[in-house]
């Protein structure tokens, strides 16, 4: 796919300039990037270096100064309560993973239809599905709870995956990516070759949407991952908390004891890692333009 | 779209050789609501089942007789528009809708402003190390909007705070960040530390749509790099400040997860400090979930007026644009 290889084309692409020219830096653009950078890393920045102190040095030393107390935060963070922490994070990345799946599946069926095919009511049940971005979270969630509360469902694994797999903003991205890289020919000839319909899309019109689906499953992964407000007011037993509100609740607790502000920060500390890891990996071979539904340079 | 319905988008009419059976045209013509059943179900049972739901209650309320013990005690009857009066004059909800709308203030402006200049630098010539403070930038995005809270709150917390720490050092006065007026400021600076690199991406990615030979004329004509910002890269990329002005309103009008995660670390975050905690305090805090199904009501109505019409006022700018 172009829009996977890394943009060269813009207008400072500079490739008739002489290399004299070309060396020179323009200062202020660099700046006051370096500068909007070191804005966005310091609080990262902060809770490295915090994470390593222990419970006195926190409020005795330097903000910026490492203490002694790493591996002790650690251990004492795998302790806390039977290391329900470990069980937080791995009901993240259940919600995140699975959910973001099965969203990417429900936003690819749905972005190919709305994209490949014409039928009544096309925009119409496109403006529907899209008018849920529009939603409060709080609004939906409420109600939401009630009638799960009904089916016995909430405080449920299934009440806080449920409620996040329709993505209206991943509708949205499939069905651009679907009509920008699905050609109408190449369904047209596939349905010559006698290929049913469920065929052409999970053999042919799949692989070519694969890129943006990608970026969906991100989208939703991160969504999924940070959500809070959901799982707030569906669960009451913290064993099946995601991160987020684990760590909101040892904050809570943490408020009258300042004992246990250490795990609080490097439970933090852990819960950056694997979204940020997960966006240094996949951005060799991905681009962040995607994001925003860019689909061609 | 007034597209006829039968009118296919595979060619039916011109295919000189094979045409498909008759068969596979009726599996084509049925094939994309077969594809869009399960979004649909999951929008009617998880969307529009639940703002039933909620509009249903919002007109409800519990009657209680006698001293509200026994079986049928306590009853659920028709409230006709009384919740709604009851929310339209509820002094706190109007209080934490003009928090939100200072707040607002705050943050679009800065967060857009900010995305603006970032991507503008990041587009300009000759400029190193954008790979690296692209990312940098962007990673913001990344972290969960509690744990965000979470790092500034203790950054903000005096004992641990590198501010006071500095401030103290230098002999000048220490403010309270969590508190009256610098409390707006330390929630905003929350929203614009987590949202200014995703609207830098999207305006990005925008500015990198524009033809280099746009810029060609301009800089033959003796353009300087800050004049073709100003006359034609921003005014090229207004359609991507408008989507990004109008999901940042949106956004702000729903917090809840910032001021509800410094809740714990300062006492001036009411359980009521947004429109939005309301709603979440009435509903489970204070179990009346009719009052707050009604301001819920009333919060998504604003939600959807205020959308509508900004983009109709779009729509009719860009129409304009389109005729000049």
């Amino acid at each position: 796919m172009s829009s996977l290889a890394p943009h060269k084309a813009g207008p400072a692409a500079g490739a008739a300039r002489g290399p004299a020219r070309r060396r020179r830096i323009a200062l202020v653009p660099t700046l006051t990037l370096l500068l909007g950078a070191l804005y966005c890393l310091l609080p990262v920045a902060w809770v490295v270096v915090a994470s390593t102190k222990s419970g006195s040095e926190l409020f005795s030393t330097f903000t910026f100064w490492p203490g002694t107390g790493l591996a002790d935060n650690l251990s004492d963070l795998s302790a806390y309560r039977d290391g329900v922490y470990w069980r937080w994070m791995g009901n993240s990345a259940l919600y995140a993973g699975l959910g973001a799946l099965l969203s990417t599946c429900v936003s690819a069926f749905s972005g190919y239809a709305l994209a490949v095919y014409r039928f009544r009511g096309r925009e119409t049940l496109f403006n529907v599905l899209l008018a849920g971005v529009l939603m409060p979270p709080v609004i939906l969630a409420i109600p939401q709870y009630l009638l799960l509360a009904k089916a016995d469902l909430t405080d449920s694994y299934l009440a806080v995956l449920l409620p996040q797999i329709l993505s209206p903003y991943g509708v949205y991205l499939a069905r651009i990516y679907a009509a920008a890289a699905v050609p109408a020919d190449v369904v047209e000839a596939g349905r010559m070759d006698g290929a049913g319909e469920w065929r052409i899309f999970s053999r042919v019109a799949l692989p070519m949407m694969a890129p943006g689906l990608v970026t969906v499953f991100l989208f939703q992964f991160v969504a999924i991952w940070n959500n809070f407000l959901l799982p707030y007011i569906m669960l009451s037993d913290d064993e099946k908390f995601p991160i987020t509100l684990g760590l909101y609740t040892l904050l809570e607790q943490g408020a009258n004891t300042p004992a246990l502000y250490t795990l609080v920060i490097t439970g933090a500390f852990l819960a950056v890692f694997p979204l940020v890891a997960l966006f240094l990996v996949i951005q060799r071979f991905w681009s962040l333009d995607l994001l925003s539904g860019a689909v061609k340079s | 779209m007034k597209s006829p319905a039968r009118r296919t988008s595979y060619g039916v009419k011109g295919a000189p050789y094979a045409h498909p059976s008759p068969t596979a045209l009726e599996r084509a013509r049925s094939a994309p609501y077969f594809f869009l059943i399960p979004a649909s179900l999951l929008f009617l049972l998880f969307f529009a089942l639940p703002i039933g739901y909620a509009v249903w209650l919002s007109f409800r309320k519990v009657r209680v007789s006698g001293l509200g013990l026994g079986a049928g005690a306590r009853e659920e009857v028709w409230a006709g528009l009384e919740n709604y009066t009851g929310a339209l004059s509820d002094s706190e909800l109007l209080g934490g809708a003009l928090r939100v709308l200072g707040y607002g203030c705050i943050v679009v402006p800065v967060m857009l402003g900010l995305a603006l200049l970032f991507a503008l630098m990041l587009d300009s010539e000759k400029v190193r190390l954008t790979p690296f403070t692209r990312l940098a930038i962007f990673l913001p995005y990344a972290i969960p909007g509690v744990v965000a809270a979470l790092l500034w709150g203790f950054l903000y917390l005096p004992d641990v705070s590198p501010f006071h720490f500095v401030l103290d050092r230098l002999g000048l006065p220490q403010p309270d960040l969590l508190d009256g007026g610098p409390l707006y400021l330390a929630l905003s600076n929350i929203a614009v530390w987590g949202g200014t690199g995703f609207n830098m991406i999207v305006i990005y990615t925008a500015l990198r749509a524009i033809p280099a030979e746009v810029y060609e004329a301009a800089r033959l004509d003796g353009a300087t790099p800050l004049q073709i910002a100003l006359r034609i890269k921003i005014p090229m990329v207004a359609p991507s400040l408008v989507l990004t002005f109008f999901f940042s309103i949106i956004a702000t009008l729903q917090v809840f997860n910032e001021p509800t995660t410094l809740k714990p670390l300062t006492n001036s975050v009411s359980t009521t400090w947004s429109p939005l905690m309301k709603v979440y305090q009435d509903a489970f805090g204070n179990g009346d979930i009719h009052a707050a199904a009604a301001q819920a009501t009333l919060i998504a109505l604003a939600t959807l007026v205020l959308s509508f019409g900004f983009l109709r006022a779009a729509n009719r700018r860009n129409k304009q644009e389109a005729a000049r």
